[in-house]
Formats: C-alpha cells, sequence, structure tokens
C-alpha cells in the first residue's frame, strides 16, 4: 500500500495513492499506516482524496489504523470522495473522526 | 385509506416487454478470492457505465455487491479451498437485480443476518473494527432474499433506482 507522509512541525498528512481501501488491501493498509505513523507522536490527517471506494473491511481498518497510534493522538480524515464520505455518513463513523474537506487550511496551519 | 369492500385495483398495468423495457443481463463467474472480487467489481462497474444510473446509485450498487461477495469469500469456503461465485444481474428501469450464488457453507438460521450496526459511543480503543458488511446491505439495499437450494445459497440483492 503506497502512502505518502508530509511531515510538519506539529502535523503530519498522510496521502493514500491508492484508489480502494478494500477487503484485499486492508492488512496491507494498516501495516503501512502502522510504519507511517510509528516514529512520531503528534496529530495525523489521513488524506484519502485519491481514494475512490472504502468497503467495510477497508473502514474497519481505518479504525484499526488510528487506535493502534495509542493513547489520544489523533488521527483525522480529510478529502472524502462522494463513495467514501457515504460508507462513514451510514456506519455513523463520520461521527467518530474529525473530516476536513480540504487540506488548504490544514497546509496553512501546518506551514505558520 | 382504502374502504372496507372497496375492490383492489393494480396500480399499474404490468409492462408489455419490450426491447426497450426488456432487463439487460449480466452473469459472471469467479473465485471466492479478495483479488477477484475486485475484479468482478470492476467489470460490474464498467457494464453499468454504460446504463442510466446514477452516480450515486453505481456507488451504492458497488458497496452492497461489495459487501455480499466479502462475506463469500469469508464465511461461505475455507481460506485454503476457495469455491466458486456466480452472479446474475438483471438491470431494468426501475431497478437492479443481482443473484449471488456459491456451494459453500449456508448462512447461518438459513437466514441474512440482521446486521445491527455495531456501537460508535464507545471509548476508543473499543471501537469496531468489522461488522459493518450486513448493515450497510440492509441499509442499502430494498430487498434481500436468500435461498438454500441442492447445496447452493443463493442471495438475491435487489436495488430500485433513484431517480425514478
Amino acid at each position: 500500500m503506497d502512502l505518502h507522509a508530509t511531515h510538519h512541525p506539529d502535523l503530519t498528512i498522510i496521502t493514500v495513492a491508492e484508489a480502494r481501501i478494500d477487503a484485499a488491501a486492508a492488512i496491507r493498509f494498516k501495516d503501512a499506516m502502522r510504519a507511517a505513523t510509528a516514529a512520531g507522536a503528534g496529530p495525523v490527517v489521513l488524506d484519502l482524496g485519491n481514494v475512490t471506494f472504502v468497503d467495510s473491511s477497508g473502514l474497519g481498518a481505518i479504525v484499526a489504523a488510528m487506535k493502534q497510534m495509542g493513547g489520544d493522538r489523533r488521527l483525522d480524515l480529510a478529502c472524502l470522495t462522494p463513495d467514501v464520505a457515504k460508507v462513514f455518513r451510514l456506519t455513523r463513523m463520520d461521527t467518530v473522526f474529525t473530516i476536513h474537506d480540504d487540506l488548504r487550511r490544514l497546509n496553512s496551519r501546518a506551514t505558520g | 385509506m382504502r374502504q372496507d369492500g372497496a375492490p383492489l385495483v393494480p396500480r399499474q398495468r404490468p409492462r408489455a416487454v419490450t426491447p426497450e423495457t426488456a432487463a439487460q443481463r449480466l452473469s459472471l463467474s469467479t473465485p471466492a478470492s479478495d483479488l477477484a472480487v475486485r475484479d468482478v467489481l470492476a467489470r460490474i462497474r464498467s457494464w453499468l457505465h454504460a446504463s442510466a444510473l446514477t452516480d450515486e446509485d453505481r456507488g451504492t450498487v458497488e458497496i452492497v455487491l461489495a459487501e455480499a461477495l466479502n462475506n463469500i469469500v469469508e464465511h461461505a469456503y475455507p481460506a485454503d479451498a476457495p469455491g466458486e461465485i456466480r452472479l446474475d444481474l438483471a438491470l431494468d428501469q426501475a431497478r437492479l437485480v443481482c443473484v449471488l450464488s456459491d456451494h459453500g457453507t449456508a448462512l447461518p438460521g438459513l437466514r441474512p443476518p440482521d446486521g445491527t450496526l455495531p456501537a460508535h459511543d464507545v471509548a476508543r480503543d473499543a471501537l469496531p473494527e468489522g461488522g459493518f458488511g450486513w448493515f450497510l446491505i440492509r441499509d442499502l439495499a430494498d430487498r434481500i432474499d436468500y435461498r438454500r437450494a441442492a447445496g447452493w445459497n443463493h442471495l438475491s440483492l435487489e436495488l430500485r433506482h433513484s431517480r425514478l
């Protein structure tokens, strides 16, 4: 699973470079997220702008990725495409995560 | 409200089957594996691409079929001996009917699970990492039928078009 991490002083943005987080990708996604978040301790924003499809396994893997970060370390989501937003909304997982419409404000905050 | 004794009149006469109203059909067979499910969903997506379905309806179809196929991959067959899944899709102007057939383990109690939404208002460590599949199917499909016959499971999922 290709993830691209951009490290800012008080924020890490992780962009998923693949189009699907589904049953075939869920374990690889969770493992890649563990590797990508292992070094830091600050908040992470997961940029899902390239992801067009998340099934229940992928949703579970995103929840697992947050839980494995430990403690109260934040994992927010950004740039949900319509079908992905629908899965989060129907399962009420949109109430568990803070969801940002776009990265512009986050980037300007991150760069000061 | 209907008055007692009033005759029951069908709301609509059945439409004659003409080339315009006849269903388009697609039949597929696939091994029951995660990667094969991905390929099947891509083929169905391109089949639906030419249809009059809205983007939202196409997304709904993909979610429902993904969850139903994932369940078969995960629960019907042993992981080391994946069997076959057959799909028969019929699309007309009102609805898409998908019949998914496999010859694996029957659904418990010979009925589709209730699909209760896992609790989300819990401590972070207790948040659910699964169990959403049947909830999504039940929430999005307009009709679900399950039949076990001659060692096969037949799950029929009907989705009506939102634009009608």
